[in-house]
C-alpha cells in the first residue's frame, strides 16, 4: 500500500474544495481567510473547545464506520441514519422500561398524575449494557433488512434503505408520539430515561473541562470501534471474505464464500455500527430520544468514509476534519458579515464530488 | 352525502397539487436513468429550481421569467452532476447526493446575503405565483399531466428516444451503431435537471410563495420511488406520482378529522405516510411483478472497452 498515494488525493480534494467555497465567500463579499479561520479556528483553543469538536466527531466515526464496512463489501449503506433513528429510540425505550422511570400520565378525566412507566428499576451495571444492547442490536436489526433483500431478491440496498430512512423516521415518531411523550409536552420527545442509564461524561476525568461539555465515554468507545473494525476487516476469516465480496464477487463466490451471506453480514454490522450513535447521544447527552436530533450523521458519515478512504484510521481523521468544520458553523455565522453557517454545507458537498471525481486516479 | 362529495373534492385538488412536483421530477429521472445515469441528485435539482425560481420571480414580478431562471438554474446543476459522474466517472449514487447535499447549503448561502434572513427568500405577492384555472389547482399541473404521454412519445417513437434507451441498455452496441453515448447521457441528464427544477419551481412560487432551506422535503427521493415503482415507464410514472400524492393528501387530510376514524380512534398519521415507502420495497423486491432497470444503469461508458 502507498500510503503517500492514500493521502494525497483526499487532501487534493480539500484544498480543491476550500478554493472553490472560497470563491463563493469572495463573491458574497467576506474575505474567505478571515471566514475559514473562524471555521477552523475554534476547535482545540480551550480544553471547553476540544471536547465539543470530539462530541461531534464521536457519531461521525460510527457512522463513518458503519458506511465503510457496507462499502468494504461492495455496497452503500445510505440508510445509516434510519438505523440510528431507530437504534436511539430504542436506547430511550430500554432506559425507560427498565430504568424505574416516574412519568407524568393523563388519565381519562383529564387530570395529569404521576406513574410508574417501567417494568423495573435495574442498577447501572445492568441497565447500562441492556441500553448499549439495544441500540447496537435495534441499528443491526434496521441495517439487516436492506442487506436480506439484497440479498434474496437482488433489490438495491441503495433505494432501499432510503426507503428504511423514512420508515424509521415515521415509525420513531409515531411510538413517541403516542407513547412515550408525556402528555401536553409541546416538543417530540420521550420522557427522560432513568439517571441508572447515564454514562459518565469525559470533563468528570479531566480537571478544568465545564462539565456542561457533553462529550461521555462513548467518544472512547468510538476509537475502541476503529480498532476493532480494523481488527475485524484485515485480521479475520470473516473479514476477509467481506472483503473478497467486495473486491469481485463472482471471484469469491468461485472461492467458496457466498456473496449472498457476506451482504447480509456487512449491512447488519454497518447497522450496528450506525446504531451505536446512541450510545453518545441518549445514554450521554439528552437522556431521552428526542425526534430529529440526528444532524444528517448518517448521511455525513458517507462523506467521512469517503475521505478517510474506507479505512479506520483515515475515518477517525475525517470525522475529527468534519466535527472541525460543523463546530466552526456558529463563528462563521457570527463572526464574518455575510456568510451564513450553511457555508459548511456547501464545503462538505464539494468535499464528497470531488473525493468522488477524483476516486478513477487512486485505483491505478 | 355532500360532505363525501366535499371530502372527495378537496383530496382530489389536494392529490394533483401534491403530485405535480412529483411528476415534473420523476419524468425527470426517467430521462436521465433511461439512457443509464442513476439520479439521486432530483433532491437537489429541485432544490435549485425552487431557489432560482423564487428568487427571481420576487425580483421580476413575474412567475414565468421565475420558472424558466429555475429551470436553466436546474440544467446547469444537472450540467455539474453529468460532468462529475459522466467525464470523470464518479460514483452516481454518491454525487447525486452530495449535489442534493449542496443545494441544500448553496441556497441558504446566498439567501443569507441577498435578503438577511436565514436560508429564506422574501415572500411573493400571490398576483404573481402561478396562476391557478380554479382555486387550488394550478396549470402548471395541466403542464405536468401532458408532460407524461410526451415524454411516452419522445421515448418512444422518436430516433432520440431508441438513442436514449438504447445507450441506457447497451452503451458500446450504441456506441458501434454511431450514437454518441457520451453526448447523449450530457443531453438526458440536463433534460431531467429541468424538469425535476420546474418541479421545484411549483413548489416556492405556486404551492408557496417563497423559498424556505430544504423545502422539496425528501420529494426528490419519492420521485426516484415513484419512478422504481413505475418500473421507468412514462405512464406509469405519472400514475404512480399521482398515488404518493394521493396518500401525502390522506396523511395531510386525516389529521384532526372526524370521518377518519377506526373504532373511534384516530389514524395515526405516520402509517399512512409510510405506505409509499413499505410499497416501493415490496415492488422493488419483485412481489408485484418484476422490476427491471435499464440494463447499464449506474455503469460509467469507458470507450474502448
Amino acid at each position: 500500500m502507498n500510503i503517500f498515494r492514500e493521502i494525497l488525493w483526499p487532501v487534493v480534494a480539500v484544498i480543491a474544495a476550500f478554493i472553490v467555497g472560497g470563491l463563493i465567500v469572495t463573491a458574497i463579499g467576506d474575505n474567505p481567510f478571515a471566514t475559514y479561520y473562524h471555521m477552523v479556528g475554534n476547535s482545540f483553543g480551550s480544553l471547553n473547545d476540544i471536547g465539543y469538536t470530539l462530541f461531534i466527531a464521536t457519531p461521525l466515526i460510527f457512522t463513518g464506520l458503519a458506511v465503510a464496512v457496507a462499502f468494504r463489501c461492495g455496497l452503500l449503506n445510505i440508510g445509516a441514519e434510519g438505523q440510528l433513528y431507530v437504534a436511539a429510540f430504542a436506547t430511550a425505550w430500554v432506559g425507560i422500561k427498565l430504568g424505574g422511570v416516574i412519568g407524568k400520565v393523563a388519565l381519562e378525566d383529564g387530570r395529569i398524575v404521576d406513574q410508574d412507566w417501567s417494568w423495573a428499576n435495574l442498577p447501572a451495571l445492568l441497565l447500562v449494557p441492556l441500553c448499549v444492547l439495544a441500540a447496537i442490536l435495534a441499528g443491526a436489526l434496521w441495517g439487516a433488512i436492506p442487506g436480506i433483500l439484497k440479498a434474496k431478491f437482488g433489490s438495491h440496498e441503495v433505494i432501499n434503505t432510503i426507503m428504511l430512512n423514512f420508515i424509521a423516521v415515521a415509525l420513531v415518531s409515531y411510538f413517541t408520539q403516542y407513547f412515550y411523550k408525556i402528555p401536553g409536552d409541546p416538543i417530540m420527545q420521550t420522557v427522560q430515561i432513568g439517571e441508572a442509564a447515564h454514562i459518565p461524561r469525559i470533563s468528570q476525568y479531566i480537571p478544568g473541562m465545564p462539565d456542561f461539555v457533553p462529550l461521555s465515554v462513548a467518544f472512547l468507545l468510538a476509537i475502541l470501534m476503529c480498532f476493532a473494525v480494523y481488527f475485524f476487516l484485515w485480521k479475520t476469516k470473516w473479514g476477509y471474505e467481506l472483503r473478497a465480496v467486495g473486491e469481485n464477487p463472482s471471484a469469491a463466490e468461485y472461492g467458496g464464500i457466498s456473496p449472498k451471506k457476506q451482504i447480509v453480514i456487512a449491512m447488519t454490522i454497518s447497522g450496528g455500527l450506525a446504531g451505536m450513535v446512541a450510545i453518545g447521544e441518549v445514554l450521554g447527552y439528552r437522556y431521552r430520544y428526542y425526534d430529529g436530533f440526528s444532524d444528517g450523521w448518517g448521511y455525513l458519515g458517507i462523506a467521512v468514509a469517503l475521505l478517510g478512504r474506507n479505512h479506520p484510521l483515515g475515518i477517525f481523521i475525517a470525522a475529527i476534519f468534519f466535527a472541525v468544520l460543523k463546530r466552526g458553523e456558529i463563528f462563521v455565522d457570527i463572526e464574518t458579515r455575510f456568510v451564513s453557517k450553511d457555508l459548511v454545507e456547501v464545503l462538505q458537498a464539494i468535499i464528497i464530488i470531488f473525493v468522488a471525481s477524483l476516486q478513477r486516479y487512486t485505483r491505478r | 352525502m355532500s360532505e363525501f362529495f366535499v371530502i372527495f373534492g378537496i383530496l382530489l385538488f389536494s392529490t394533483i397539487r401534491l403530485a405535480t412536483p412529483l411528476i415534473f421530477a420523476a419524468l425527470g429521472g426517467l430521462f436521465s436513468e433511461r439512457a443509464g445515469v442513476i439520479n439521486i441528485a432530483l433532491e437537489g435539482l429541485m432544490l435549485a429550481g425552487a431557489f432560482t425560481a423564487a428568487v427571481v420571480t420576487y425580483e421580476t414580478s413575474n412567475p414565468y421569467v421565475g420558472l424558466l431562471a429555475g429551470m436553466a438554474a436546474g440544467a446547469l446543476v444537472a450540467f455539474i452532476f453529468a460532468i462529475a459522474v459522466i467525464k470523470f466517472e464518479a460514483d452516481q449514487v454518491v454525487t447525486g447526493f452530495a449535489i442534493s447535499m449542496l443545494m441544500l447549503g448553496l441556497p441558504a448561502v446566498i439567501s443569507s446575503r441577498l435578503y438577511d434572513a436565514s436560508g429564506a427568500t422574501q415572500p411573493i405577492d400571490k398576483a404573481f405565483l402561478l396562476p391557478e384555472i380554479v382555486n387550488g389547482l394550478p396549470w402548471i399541473s395541466i403542464l405536468a399531466f401532458l408532460l407524461a404521454p410526451a415524454a411516452w412519445y419522445v421515448l418512444y417513437k422518436t430516433p432520440f428516444g431508441l438513442r436514449l434507451r438504447a445507450v441506457g441498455e447497451n452503451p458500446s452496441a450504441a456506441d458501434s451503431a454511431g450514437v454518441d453515448v457520451y453526448k447523449l447521457r450530457y443531453t438526458a441528464v440536463i433534460i431531467s435537471g429541468i424538469l425535476a427544477a420546474a418541479g421545484g419551481a411549483y413548489l416556492s412560487i405556486g404551492q408557496g410563495s417563497f423559498f424556505t432551506k430544504g423545502m422539496s422535503a425528501g420529494r426528490g427521493y419519492i420521485a426516484l420511488a415513484a419512478l422504481i415503482l413505475a418500473k421507468w415507464k412514462p405512464i406509469p410514472v405519472l400514475l404512480a406520482c399521482l398515488f404518493f400524492g394521493f396518500t401525502e393528501s390522506l396523511a395531510i387530510q386525516v389529521q384532526g378529522a372526524s370521518w377518519a376514524k377506526i373504532g373511534g380512534e384516530d389514524i395515526p398519521v405516520q402509517f399512512i405516510q409510510i405506505i409509499p415507502y413499505v410499497l416501493t420495497i415490496i415492488v422493488l423486491a419483485g412481489f408485484i411483478g418484476l422490476s427491471r432497470a435499464p440494463k447499464a444503469l449506474g455503469i460509467p461508458y469507458k470507450k474502448g472497452n
